[in-house]
């Protein structure tokens, strides 16, 4: 199985070496000067390949005292194959928030992490989190304590409130009607028992996104999306927008016609937005963003219910507070939350996500149980959609 | 299948040493299994923990959710940690013997 240089043979991995962009394979080959653990990573993987079959069994538990999550056990089912990987256990690093390192962190991490582990890492994993990848039930707690030492933290894992993730925001974005960062960093630091003690039926995520264009995707992952959005109207320099236009911007082709809602209209000289019938889908800002910036009364919109096809079939968000000015925030998501969690906890079914639950109990019932009334945004569409229950007698 | 040894006692085990054969379970196993998990001495407020787990698993077959755990004891999550500092999972339905509980990453 090996070549000369004691190296696993892997015609079929070396596939995905070829063609111009990254390959995990090249990478692990080069880490395995350093690390033992990537032979035999690599002759597994093969060997997957080959049969078409994984080899890593499913649920270990494993972890480090006081936590119940932030580690994910791994094992070979044939570790007398592959001995070097017969454990290869995965820990969850809390990221900074909007993934801003120094480079002496990085190094750091990776020092730590080649004493600990193998070595790899995955920078990002779609949680959000750092994720070191590949170790022994021994090194954790070591791996644990350095982490500790250097001022990082485990991230969430299992049914717990998993590690909130923010986009960069207005660390480098003056599109953020919010300031991203500090929100995740609060969220947090206020659920550090929920982070690492998991309590619920089943995973809870937040995530933070500046403005509608929605970088982290909350909208698509998050059990509660945080999606910056303002609610004036948009700010509009109309000398940029001619500038645009003489520099060959189609302006009612590729900006006016591409409107969802169709609010702009363009006379050839001058752009006039129809402000209460804009949607916030920043097209416009998008093509335009030396003209066209979100408004200045900024805050966020709250939505509920995201999570990807793992046990039932993937939902997107929907809304349930259409604008919480920027500096109500924090104190509006914690009552929400609170309020959110006490239902789940209660009714939720073991592995049953928020929004599985909203389907099944019905959202008027939800919004019931969380103390919310129904608002028009909460609809898709409400313009198509009157939104008016008829009680039976009122039919007649 | 590794092998847990302690006391003069042999278990066999899963590979993260949660018990392979609930059936042979008693109260010195509970002993013998806390000392892989942090657990100096088992109290009163241990062993209402692992009698509950126990009595659950054998009448279902499962171990129960976090919140029924928590509601049915009268415990705290952060106070269950306090007893069983490797979590409900892997420290309490380990010394209870239990099979490794199942659940998503």
């Amino acid at each position: 199985m090996a070549d000369e240089n004691g190296k696993p043979k892997t015609k079929l991995l070396d596939e995905l070496e070829k063609g111009p962009w990254p390959s995990f394979v090249t990478e692990i080959k080069k880490t395995s000067d350093v690390s033992p653990m990537c032979d035999d990573l690599m002759g597994q993987l093969e060997l997957s390949y080959e049969e078409r079959k994984g080899h890593w069994k499913h649920g270990g538990i494993v972890g480090v005292l006081g936590y119940g999550g932030g580690v994910i056990g791994r094992y070979s089912d044939i570790p007398e194959q592959f001995p070097k990987v017969a454990h290869f256990h995965t820990i969850r690093v809390n990221q900074p928030s909007g993934w801003f390192y120094t480079s002496d962190a990085l190094r750091t991490l990776c020092g730590i992490w080649e004493r600990h582990g193998s070595g790899l890492t995955n920078m990002h994993g779609s949680t959000g989190d750092l994720v070191f990848l590949g170790t022994k039930t021994d090194e954790l707690e070591p791996a644990f304590a350095e982490l500790t030492a250097a001022g990082f933290d485990l991230g969430g894992s299992g049914s717990c409130m998993r590690t909130p993730s923010a986009c960069v925001g207005p660390a480098r974005c003056e599109w953020a009607c919010y300031d991203t960062l500090k929100l995740c960093n609060d969220l947090t630091q206020a659920y550090q028992d929920e982070l690492h003690r998991p309590p619920f039926p089943y995973k809870f995520k937040i995530k933070c996104s500046g403005c509608p264009n929605d970088c982290v995707a909350a909208v698509a992952r998050a059990d509660l999306s945080v999606i910056g959005i303002w609610k004036d109207d948009i700010q509009q320099d109309d000398k940029a927008v001619s500038e645009y236009a003489a520099a060959g911007l189609n302006i009612q082709k590729d900006v006016c016609d591409k409107c969802p809602s169709r609010c702009m209209s363009w006379d050839g000289g001058k752009l006039t937005i129809e402000n209460r019938e804009c949607v916030r889908c920043m097209h416009c800002i998008n093509v335009m963003p030396k003209a066209l910036q979100p408004g200045k009364e900024r805050g966020a919109a709250l939505l509920i219910g995201s999570k990807a096809p793992i046990v039932a079939g993937a939902l997107l968000s929907s809304v349930l507070v259409p604008f919480v000015p920027a500096e109500e925030l924090l104190d509006t998501i914690q009552e929400l939350v609170k309020r959110i969690w006490e239902f789940w906890d209660e009714y939720g079914k073991n592995r049953e996500r928020v929004g599985e639950l909203i389907q099944r109990v019905g959202m008027a019932n939800f919004l019931d149980a969380i103390g919310l009334d129904p608002a028009p945004e909460m609809v898709s569409a409400p313009r198509d959609n009157p939104y008016i229950f008829f009680q039976k007698e009122e039919a007649k | 299948m590794p092998t847990f040894e302690v006391n003069s006692h042999q278990y066999d085990v899963d590979e993260d040493g949660f018990l392979q054969e609930p059936g042979i379970w008693n109260q010195d196993v509970a002993c013998d299994f806390a000392t892989t998990e942090g657990v100096e001495q088992l109290t009163e407020a241990h062993w209402k923990v692992i009698n509950y787990l126990r009595n659950y698993y054998l009448q279902f077959g499962i171990a129960p959710m976090i919140r029924k755990l928590c509601k049915e004891t009268g415990f705290k999550l952060n106070e269950i940690y306090q007893l069983f500092p490797s979590g409900p999972a892997k420290g309490a339905c380990k010394l209870a013997g239990l099979p490794k509980p199942t659940g998503c990453v």
